[in-house]
């Protein structure tokens, strides 16, 4: 394979998976944890990377869908079945994996939880 | 003809890292300054033995490398313009007439000032966002030039899964974009750390070897001292770089003593000191005292501090242990670790007494867990308290966890010590 990545200067785009044990919601819209997001949002502006954000609801609202052998097959739930859950997602565009890491750890839900950067292909 | 083979073997030591650092600069694409180099270096082994040994060896290799690299993209059919990057940095990145070494004055050149593309390679392969596995590989692969075959053999792992290492970090540094430089200001103390901190780790994988059937992997050991050497080269206002240079010199000055006949580890009391390479310990210790100079102390000048001690001391009973355990103290300060404590707990033993230093290493213990040199530890301050039973007992438990041979050996002969007397 002889493909040449460029030193480039285009942005890259990166999905950001936020999660959290949902048992913390409380903390999340709590007086403060809204005062964080709104800051964290603010930055995101300033910065003129935001291309979507969107929080979501609880796993336990979520349909799973798998086809086997032609059948659709629906679960009540999550695909995973883990503590933590994905409880929101932003879609960035920025210079490098260094200002994702800065964006991601300014996310309030970090704290507490985590935030997975995924370079968009 | 030997001889042009030598200078090849030469300048693949000297200016391996710089031309692929430099290629990596000018193109983005890892695998292509990789394999330019190599294609480099190849030329040189088939036309130095017959045109001689150029003037300037690493401007020769620079330019082969990167007119392969020239004509690589435009097969590739790249883009004119890095094309004409390529051409336009034609002379920029030729080595400079003397080679810049640790010693001396560099002024304010550091890692603000003019620097190597070496500097950028050896922070981007220590991004953060690699795993430490695929940090110290690929800052072997890239500045060192040992091959993956090698770098396997050193891990103990397989070929293949070293090349997948290799090949999965290349492709995230590309896929995601962890970028190629020196990191900003605020970023640099830790980024920093895990700089020094993968090189220290090298060496003490060499040094100590966790696995494996010898106390030593040499060729780690190597590699990391020369690497300790570029960084320091590379960062001379940073003093923990220095530091770090000094306290692995420090060590390798007594390796060849650290090895008895039989394989078995030789504890520093019992080491032969008339062997130990007194010249790189000057040396060391003319680097820890440019560091310390700067005022700016940290784990690495601490630890060189207290190698520098034991150094310094002609005969074990010479040692200044009162002195030891302040610069332990100090350490703390840094790295506030229960490893760091045992160790401290072994110099206050030394300083005041077995108990007083088992009653630390007691009250370290909990925090240590199952740490395989706790039992060696506790058993040597016990044998030295006259405490044979107990003594013997956890010499037994230190045998069943110790990590490689030479360890094993060095326990079971002080078993066998006990059980004979």
């Amino acid at each position: 394979m002889d493909t040449v990545s460029q030193p480039t200067d285009q942005p890259i785009r990166y999905l950001l998976l936020i999660s959290a044990d949902e048992a913390l919601e409380p903390e999340v819209i709590s007086d403060e944890g809204l005062r964080r997001f709104q800051e964290w949002f603010a930055d995101l502006e300033r910065r003129g990377v935001l291309r979507a954000h969107e929080g979501l609801h609880p796993s336990a609202m979520a349909t799973t869908v798998r086809v086997r052998d032609g059948e659709v097959l629906l679960t009540d739930g999550p695909f995973m079945e883990t503590k933590d859950q994905i409880g929101g997602f932003a879609l960035i565009e920025c210079a490098d994996l260094d200002e994702a890491v800065e964006i991601a750890a300014g996310h309030p839900a970090a704290r507490f939880g985590q935030v997975e950067i995924r370079p968009v292909r | 003809m030997t001889d042009a083979r030598a200078a090849v073997a030469e300048a693949f030591r000297a200016e391996w890292g710089r031309i692929v650092a430099g290629l990596i600069a000018r193109t983005g694409n890892w695998d292509l300054a990789e394999e330019c180099t190599a294609d480099a270096f190849a030329a040189a082994l088939e036309s130095w033995p017959r045109d001689g040994v150029p003037d300037r060896p690493g401007a020769w290799l620079t330019t082969t490398a990167r007119n392969r690299a020239v004509d690589r993209l435009r097969r590739a059919k790249a883009g004119e313009a890095k094309l004409r990057l390529l051409a336009a940095t034609a002379t920029a990145d030729e080595p400079p007439a003397s080679d810049h070494v640790v010693h001396g004055d560099h002024g304010d050149h550091g890692v603000h000032g003019p620097r190597d593309d070496r500097l950028r390679l050896l922070y981007t392969c220590c991004h953060p966002a690699l795993g430490f596995e695929a940090q110290v590989a690929l800052a072997l692969r890239t500045l060192t030039g040992l091959t993956t075959a090698e770098i396997a053999r050193a891990f103990l792992v397989p070929e293949s899964t070293m090349a997948k290492r290799l090949v999965r970090a290349k492709q995230k540094i590309r896929v995601a974009r962890i970028p190629y430089r020196v990191p900003p200001p605020h970023q640099l103390p830790e980024r920093t750390g895990a700089v020094l901190g993968v090189v220290y780790l090298l060496f003490n994988e060499g040094y100590g070897a966790t696995s494996g059937d010898g106390a030593m992997r040499p060729e780690l050991t190597r590699e990391a001292l020369r690497l300790a050497g570029l960084v320091a080269e590379l960062m001379p206002d940073q003093p923990e770089a220095l530091g770090l240079l000094a306290l692995l010199r420090l060590h390798d000055a007594r390796a060849a003593t650290r090895i008895g006949a039989g394989g078995e580890l030789v504890p520093l009391e019992e080491q032969d000191r008339g062997e130990w390479n007194r010249a790189t310990i000057a040396e060391a210790v003319g680097l820890l005292q440019r560091a310390l100079r700067r005022e700016r102390p940290g784990p690495y000048q601490l630890q060189a501090m207290i190698a520098a001690c034991h150094a310094a001391a002609a005969r074990p009973e010479d040692t200044d242990w009162p002195r030891i355990v302040r610069l332990y103290d100090q350490l703390l300060e840094h790295v506030p670790s229960p490893v760091v404590r045992l160790n401290r707990a072994v110099a206050v033993a030394m300083a005041d007494g077995p108990e007083a230093g088992l009653a630390l290493v007691d009250a370290v213990a909990p925090e240590l867990g199952d740490y395989p040199l706790l039992p060696a530890t506790r058993a040597d301050l016990l044998r030295r308290a006259g405490r044979r039973t107990e003594a013997a007992e956890q010499y037994r438990t230190a045998l069943e966890v110790a990590g490689n041979d030479g360890e094993r050996r060095y326990l079971a002969r002080r078993l066998a010590e006990l059980d004979r007397v």
